[in-house]
């Protein structure tokens, strides 16, 4: 039942990924991003990560995106109209991306063992009991330097960002 | 297998439910409205107009569907089905009463109960979002276009105090099933005062319970914050375009969310299916006290009637009252319906305080909106969490 719905989801998310190149209007782009975000929450969940799954849907797929389809919406963007396509990109573009892909793919195989069990630490599961209990016991140091770091990036994006008053 | 035709069978019995329940709603909330403006409400369909909803499906249904030109066909098609799924789904990690026993089979009155509930009823709530946005995008319609910007400006600025309103009373509950949220809210200080999360100590949670119902009001698009289809402004916002089923999508969506954060509200705040007072007060005789009366106000009036068929239908709705006032007397029977009487009692009170408020409150404006939620709702919501966090931190 996993293995089942693990593909689909992986397919979703992938043709989703092409789907977000191949759309030539900026809301089905994001809205294909959705799908991927979407379809990763599954992964996720499939994985035993029940919190990083919801947090996923909440935070990427429920805010984020919101926030950028708000602001495609607002701006009223239109389609992206395509240049001139170079000859040999059009005939060697998707052979090379099947390689570059295959590639990677045949490495990860081979450089990471099939039956050992991904752990990150003292962190074994995935409810948010054992996530609580890591990031404010084990890893608080850490955890509250990424807060104060994404805090300061929010601040400088508000002075960037705002008009100069004369 | 067994567990697969359980599942089936309970998804069959709440889908009933709640469809009803939606259909309903609606008859009541114009029959409610109706009394405060003082008006009769829907009375031409059926005895009180009870068959009224009915007439509004087939009505729905056969209306001619319109397909406006130069819409975007995907997304127009696409948003009300968002909009209707995510609203539909979120019940099924809401539980409705205390777990039962029929022979052999022992299950609880939930669809599912995932260690998560609470996030997943948030992760649904921001989805809700792409519905009304997509829809008032794919719309070509400049008023669509205004009520879809709105309500996705509205709908991200209330989800953070909700989010943060959410969250204190789980710092004291500390769990994020529903059931065990229920469980934690059990028992009576002093025998009497129960201990749901509004009365329970260490931290009272009475402002997180009035932050989260007005930050719901926005997030479910009523009154006093409709914005997005504020009809003087924008003709019908968001869903100005749509006709026939897919505009009945829409409004089942509204309806679905309010029954959805009612019930949130019920299980957070005011204890589930815990009652108000202790059983041995009295308190499993409360139903059937409420139907005897609702029995004997039938009577009276079906013996002096307003108008001459009432001498019928009055007289009928209240020997049906006085059944289910028995049947609350029946001990086996009564131990499964108590719970469920008393979560029906508190999301209905909530989505009666929500039809009042409709009949009661103009709209606001939009700045005021915006400014309620950032330079109000928002420090009140953060403050609120870390006075609770530092008390339990505390004690």
């Amino acid at each position: 039942m996993d293995s089942i719905l693990f593909l689909i989801f992986a397919a979703i998310s992938v043709v989703c990924g092409v789907n977000l190149v191949l759309q030539k209007h900026p809301i089905s782009s994001a809205l294909s991003l959705v799908g991927v975000m979407g379809s990763l929450a599954v992964l996720y969940l499939l994985l035993g990560g029940e919190f990083i799954a919801m947090a996923q849907l909440i935070v990427y797929a429920g805010a984020i995106m919101v926030l950028f389809i708000f602001v495609i919406m607002l701006q009223n963007a239109g389609g992206e109209t395509r240049g001139k396509k170079r000859l040999w990109a059009s005939y060697a573009g998707a052979p090379m991306i099947a390689a570059i892909i295959g590639i990677g793919a045949y490495l990860i195989q081979h450089a990471v063992p099939h039956t050992a069990e991904v752990t990150f630490g003292a962190f074994q599961h995935g409810n948010p009991f054992d996530i609580g209990t890591s990031l404010f016991e084990n890893y608080v140091l850490p955890f509250e330097i990424t807060s104060i770091l994404i805090l300061i990036a929010i601040v400088g994006a508000i002075v960037l960002a705002r008009k100069e008053i004369e | 297998m067994n567990f697969l035709i359980l599942s089936l069978i309970k998804a069959a019995v709440v889908a009933f439910v709640l469809m009803t329940t939606l259909a309903y709603l609606q008859w009541i909330e114009r029959k409610v409205i109706a009394h405060i403006q003082l008006r009769v409400g829907p009375r031409r369909v059926g005895p009180h107009g009870l068959l009224q909803p009915l007439a509004d499906v087939i009505k729905l249904l056969t209306k001619e569907d319109i397909l406006p030109s130069h819409v975007n066909k995907v997304f127009y098609f696409l948003a009300p089905f968002i909009a209707v799924f995510f609203a539909l789904i979120a019940i099924s990690v809401i539980p409705f009463g205390t777990e039962i026993s029929v022979g052999p089979v022992h299950t609880a009155m939930q669809l599912t109960d995932l260690n998560i509930g609470v996030l997943f009823i948030l992760g649904l709530s921001g989805m809700g979002v792409y519905g009304v946005a997509l829809a008032g995008w794919a719309s070509n319609n400049k008023y669509a276009l205004l009520g879809g910007l709105r309500s996705s400006a509205q709908m991200i600025s209330y989800e953070l105090p909700m989010a943060l309103a959410i969250a204190a009373p789980l710092l004291m509950l500390n769990t994020l099933s529903f059931r065990q949220l229920v469980d934690a809210q059990s028992g009576y200080y002093l025998g009497f005062i129960p201990r749901w999360t509004i009365f329970q100590g260490p931290v009272p949670q009475v402002v997180s319970f009035i932050l989260f119902c007005i930050a719901v009001f926005a997030e479910t698009n009523r009154v006093p914050f409709d914005l997005p289809e504020a009809e003087n402004e924008l003709v019908a916002g968001f869903h100005t375009e749509y006709s026939s089923m897919k505009f009945a999508a829409f409004f089942m969506a509204e309806y679905a969310n309010m029954v959805t954060v009612s019930c949130v509200a019920t299980l957070l705040f005011l204890g589930g299916w815990q009652p108000l007072w202790p059983a041995q007060y009295g308190s499993s005789f409360l139903p059937t006290a409420t139907f005897l009366v609702g029995a004997a106000l039938c009577f009276y009036h079906g013996f002096h009637p307003a108008r001459s068929f009432d001498r019928i239908t009055l007289p009928v709705a209240g020997v049906v009252f006085l059944g289910i006032a028995a049947v609350f007397l029946i001990p086996p029977v009564s131990a499964v319906l108590l719970p469920l009487f008393w979560f029906a009692a508190k999301v209905g009170f909530i989505l009666f305080v929500y039809i009042w408020v409709r009949g009661t409150l103009p709209r606001f404006r939009y700045d005021q909106l915006m400014r309620f939620a950032w330079t109000f709702m928002f420090p009140v919501a953060v403050a609120n969490l870390f006075i609770t966090g530092l008390v339990v931190a505390l004690t």
